[in-house]
Order: structure tokens, then sequence, then C-alpha cells
């Protein structure tokens, strides 16, 4: 197990340089510097912007500024923003927990209804109820994450104004709400965002339940618990189940970085103000420090994720550790 | 005539009897696969004769409003007074060529990768699937939204550069482990046994071999590319305008989503068919491809007893 925990260690950390090095070279690609765009005035005059990068280091060698860069996001400093004039880290802070709890709703009420549909589907294979699920669920795989948060928000926002189109929480009542009321108003601004991102992630896992299913069908232990006299839905569900739960643990790892890009798009769709709408931004107002740096928590955050993961599997399953 | 034995019998070697085909050409995911991306692609390629409108001709310069449905624009026309119908057949042609090039280059270099890595194992084996490893868990969306921001809009070419150099991780890694199994298979022993040089060994005895899940992959990899495509293009930082793409128009209607509701339905459901079709086809390949899998509609191993 420690050799198993301490190779993933090293594989996270590989994620994370690998990360750090291709965001640095792409901004040094980039044709201008971070500072430009900030500076891009007629007043601005030569002087003054050589100053600005002599202050921003921007001078100095590329090996120095590359460890100078890494030094500073280890250090969890990130530079400053631009369009929000604020540190970047602040900004970030503020937006990454409304991102993760969207992620993390999302994540457990698809797990939880891609394992019961990938059952159903998987008492009889090839049967009518596995085709026609398999289709939805094939429509459901491939629906543009974008647009179907869209189509929710025209109808469930604008056309049958049920639940708000926009943003956490009611921005001009929600100061004269008591506690309670609060609380609702919150999660009413919760429902469309997450059951789209659920949608879009049940597609996904159930599809891969299925197959960890079928994949331990025919075990001499499942052909032994037919045997016994079991039916085939008490079979599946307290024998297959049971030992197909497990590589679903590992998939919430692999599935994390496709359910945080779908997340980027429902957040920009419904004015979530998390790392989605925040990059979306940043894109918009070319604010190169706010980009980097959210490119590189969320990555980071993925591969951290996906590492627990990984980790939590190791420790359910013996096979695993050992290799 | 032991010379043939590795032809197929003329008499029933044709395109049906292959037990492989045979199960692809019967499944209705397939035909239905086959049928959208063929009516896809003849629009694409016939989108100057039968667009009704230019894409990106501006038809009421003096008004420049979004006109609903009508019989003369069946799918409406967008803020800059631009005929959707004419943008969308139009758009067609971004989607499957960014999705088919990418696809192409990067599934190439994803097996090249992958049977250098599964054949030569060893070190070579461990840096590039350690790289390999770390960039598939980096969100493609990431890294796609950070360099069209740095550059800026990106053209035809550098965006199918940049999914494919993006794209191919998963590929290299699912034909490693296929090579892998492949290297001590008794006809690649005897391959080697014979003198076969490495390269030939590799390219006429593995490669065949891999290309089967290669191919899967690479049906569901252009269905992500077109998805990705249009994420991109609603972003804003996808093709450069005036180019008519799905992801584009949808974004031309973004501002007033609820009011120019034709602007999302139409290019979103092109998006849809056009990825359903990929997905379809992919699911299909890897149905014929599994040995393990049964014939659809049989009943499974564990089952049969039953019933």
């Amino acid at each position: 197990m420690r050799r198993y925990v301490a190779g993933r260690l090293l594989q996270a950390t590989i994620v994370v340089l690998l990360v750090t090095t291709v965001t640095f070279i792409l901004v040094h690609l980039a044709p201008g510097d971070p500072i430009a765009v900030a500076l891009d005035r007629p007043s601005v005059t030569e002087e003054v912007r050589q100053r600005y990068r002599a202050e921003f280091g921007l001078d100095r060698p590329v090996a120095e500024q590359y460890l100078r860069w890494v030094g500073n996001a280890l250090r969890g400093e990130l530079g400053f923003s631009f369009s929000f004039r604020r540190p970047v880290a602040d900004v970030i802070a503020d937006a990454l927990p409304r991102t993760l709890l969207l992620v993390g709703l999302a994540l457990a009420l698809s797990f939880a209804l891609g394992i019961v549909v990938a059952v159903l589907q998987s008492e009889r294979p090839g049967g009518a109820r596995d085709r026609w699920l398999g289709r939805v669920l094939l429509v459901l795989y491939s629906v543009p994450d974008f647009w179907l948060a869209l189509v929710v928000l025209i109808v469930f926002a604008y056309r049958l104004p049920i639940f708000p189109p926009s943003g956490i929480v009611d921005p001009v009542l929600h100061d004269y709400m008591s506690p309670a009321e609060r609380l609702v108003d919150r999660l009413r601004h919760l429902v469309l965002p997450v059951a789209t991102l659920t949608l879009l992630a049940t597609a996904a896992i159930s599809r891969h339940q299925r197959s960890a299913l079928l994949e331990v069908m025919p075990s001499d232990w499942m052909r032994t618990a037919i045997a016994k006299g079991l039916s085939r839905r008490r079979a599946v569900r307290r024998h297959a189940l049971r030992n197909a739960l497990l590589p679903s643990i590992t998939l919430a790892g692999l599935y994390l970085p496709a359910l945080v890009s779908g997340a980027l798009l429902v957040e920009k769709v419904f004015s979530w103000p998390g790392m989605g709408l925040l990059a979306a931004n940043a894109i918009a107002s070319r604010d190169y420090p706010l980009i980097t740096a959210a490119v590189l928590v969320t990555s980071v955050a993925v591969a951290l994720g996906a590492l627990l993961a990984d980790l939590a599997s190791a420790a359910a399953d013996p096979r695993i550790r050992v290799g | 005539m032991s010379a043939d034995a590795t032809v197929p019998d003329p008499i029933d070697g044709g395109i049906g009897a292959h037990p492989m085909l045979r199960a692809l050409v019967r499944d209705s995911r397939t035909r239905i696969a086959l049928v959208v991306l063929l009516l896809v692609a003849l629009g694409a390629i016939l989108a100057p004769v039968i667009a009704p409108y230019d894409p990106i001709a501006q038809l009421d310069i003096e008004r420049l409003q979004s006109q609903p449905p009508s019989a003369a624009h069946p799918f409406g026309t967008d803020p800059y007074s631009r005929d959707v119908l004419s943008r969308l057949i139009y758009g067609s042609r971004v989607s499957l060529a960014v999705g088919l090039g990418s696809v192409l280059l990067a599934m190439s270099f994803g097996i090249a990768v992958g049977i250098v890595a599964g054949f030569v194992g060893g070190a070579v084996d461990a840096v590039l699937m350690r790289f390999v490893d770390a960039a598939i868990s980096v969100p493609r969306l990431l890294v796609l939204i950070m360099v069209a921001a740095l550059w800026g809009r990106l053209g035809l070419v550098p965006l199918t550069l940049l999914m494919a150099g993006t794209g191919w991780f998963g590929v290299s890694r699912l034909v490693r482990a296929e090579t892998l199994a492949l290297r001590d298979r008794e006809f690649v022993l005897a391959a080697r046994a014979l003198g076969t040089p490495v390269p030939r060994l590799l390219v006429r005895h593995v490669l065949p071999n891999v290309l089967a899940p290669a191919l899967v992959a690479a049906a569901l990899s252009i269905a992500n590319v077109i998805l990705l495509e249009a994420a991109l293009s609603y972003l804003g930082i996808g093709v450069r305008p005036p180019t008519a793409s799905w992801g584009t128009i949808i974004e031309d209607g973004a501002e007033r989503v609820a009011e120019l509701w034709w602007l999302t339905l139409f290019p979103g459901l092109a998006i849809l068919v056009t990825v359903f079709a990929c997905n379809a086809l992919g699911d299909a390949l890897r149905d014929a491809f599994d040995p393990r899998q049964l014939p659809r509609g049989s009943s499974d191993a564990a089952f049969a007893s039953e019933a």
C-alpha cells in the first residue's frame, strides 16, 4: 500500500509540474506579455512600460522567471487580476467553493442515478429495457453541455418561470429574507445548474457502470448465484453490483476532468459565479493572470480529486495496491 | 491453393460474411449513424449548392434584426440578419473538418506512441505513459481556453492542430495496452524468430491488430471534438467570425436566448444529431469487435441457464 501511495503521489506531482510548465510556456509564447493588455493605452509611454516590466520581473531570463513563477504559485501568490482589481488568489477563493458545491452535488446525484439506471439495464442485457435506456443515455451523452443548459434555462426559467435563471441568490430580495427563506432562495438557485450537470454526468456514469456490471456477469460466482436459484434481479443487485461498484470509484476520478469542463460551461449559461464564469469573464476582458491562475487551480483540483479517488479504491481493493 | 489460406474464401468472402462486419451491418445503430453522417457530409460538400443564401451576407442591412422562422427563412435569421439555415449548412464544414482532421492526426500519433511504448517497454514506456497519465487528467477544455485566450481566436488549421495535440493521449494508452498483450503472442514471436526487422514487425503484425480498438476510439473522439469546438465557439473563442460554425450561431443568440430561441434550437439539434451518430457508430463498432459480447437480443452468458 505504501508503495502504491508513493507512486500515485509522484504521479500527481508530475501532473501539477506538467500543468505549471505548460501554462508558463503558453503564457510566455503568447504574443505580447502579461501586462501588455493592462498598459495598452496611448498615454502609457515606453518608459513606463519598461518600468513595469522590470517591476514584474519580465526582463529577467526565462529560467529565472519560470522558477520564480512556480515558487510564487506554490505559495499561493497568483498575481493581480486587472479586471477585478484584486489579487487573483482572493478572486479564486470566492469562486472555487461555488464550483466545488456544484460539481460535488452533481457527482453525488449522478452516481446514485447512474448506478440505478445501470442496474435496471443489466438485469436483462440486450432486452427491451436495456436497449431503450441505452438509446436515451446515448442521446444524453451526445448533447452539448452548454446547449442542454440553454434549453433547460429557456424552458424552466423563461417559458415556465419556475426557477431563477441566474446567480446564486436573489440579487434584490435576499438581504431582506429570514434565514429559512435565504436557504430556500439558495436551493432554488442551485436546482437548474445542478440538474443539468447531473443529467450530463449520469449519461457517462451509467454507461461505464453498465459495462462494469456486464464484465462481472460471466464470473463463476455469478453462475453459482444463479445455480443456487437466485433470480436475475437478486443476483445482479446482491452479487454483481457489489463487485462492479469498485471500478466506479476510479471512474469518478477519471470522469472528473469532463465533469469540470461541463461545469465551466453550465456556470457560464446560468451565470453561476464559480471558476467557469470567472474563466469566461477573464477571457472576455483578456485578464491573463486570472486566466492562467484559473486554469492552474482547476487542473490541480482535478488532479487532487483523481488522486483521492485512486487512493480510496486502493484502500478498498487489495488487488489494486498489490498491482 | 495452400498459399491462399489467409485470403477469405471468395464464395462467402463478401463484405457481409465476416462475422464482425455482419454484426456491424445488422446493428441498427450503424445504419442510423451512417445515414446521418452521409447527410451531414453531403451538406458540407454541397453547401454552396444547397444553401439558400450566402451564409455571411447581411440580408436586411437597414433593420438588422433577427426574424423568427418563416417560409423565406425556415430557421429564421440571426441578429446580423443572416440566414440561419444557410449558416447551419456551412457550419457543418467547420465541425467535420476540425473533427475529422484532428482525429486523423491524433490517432496516427497516438497509435505510433502506443505501439512504441508497448513494444519497446522499459524507460521509454515509463516516461511516455507517465506523461500521458498526467496529460489525460487535465480538462481539455481548459487547455483550449487558455490557448485561445492567449492567442485570440484561431483559424481552422491551428484549431485542428490544437485539437489533435490535446487528443492523442487516450488512444496511445489504449494501443499500448493492446501492444503489450500482443508482444508475446505466437505470431509475433514467430515473426521475430524469422528475423523480421522491428519496424516491419510493428507495421505488418502489430498495427493491424490494434486498429480495431483505435477505430472505436476514433469514432468517439470525433464526437468529442465536435462538442469541444462547439463549446469553444459558444464561449466566443472558436473559429473567427464571420465564418459560420454551429457553436457560433448559438453564441450569436445567447444574449437574448429566451426570445431568439431559433438560434439555440436548430444548431443545437444539428450538433446533437451529428455527435449522436458518431457515438452510436463508436458503440456499434465496439460491440462488433468485442468477442465477449454476444449478439444483441440473446441473453448474457451468466443467464444462459435461466429463461
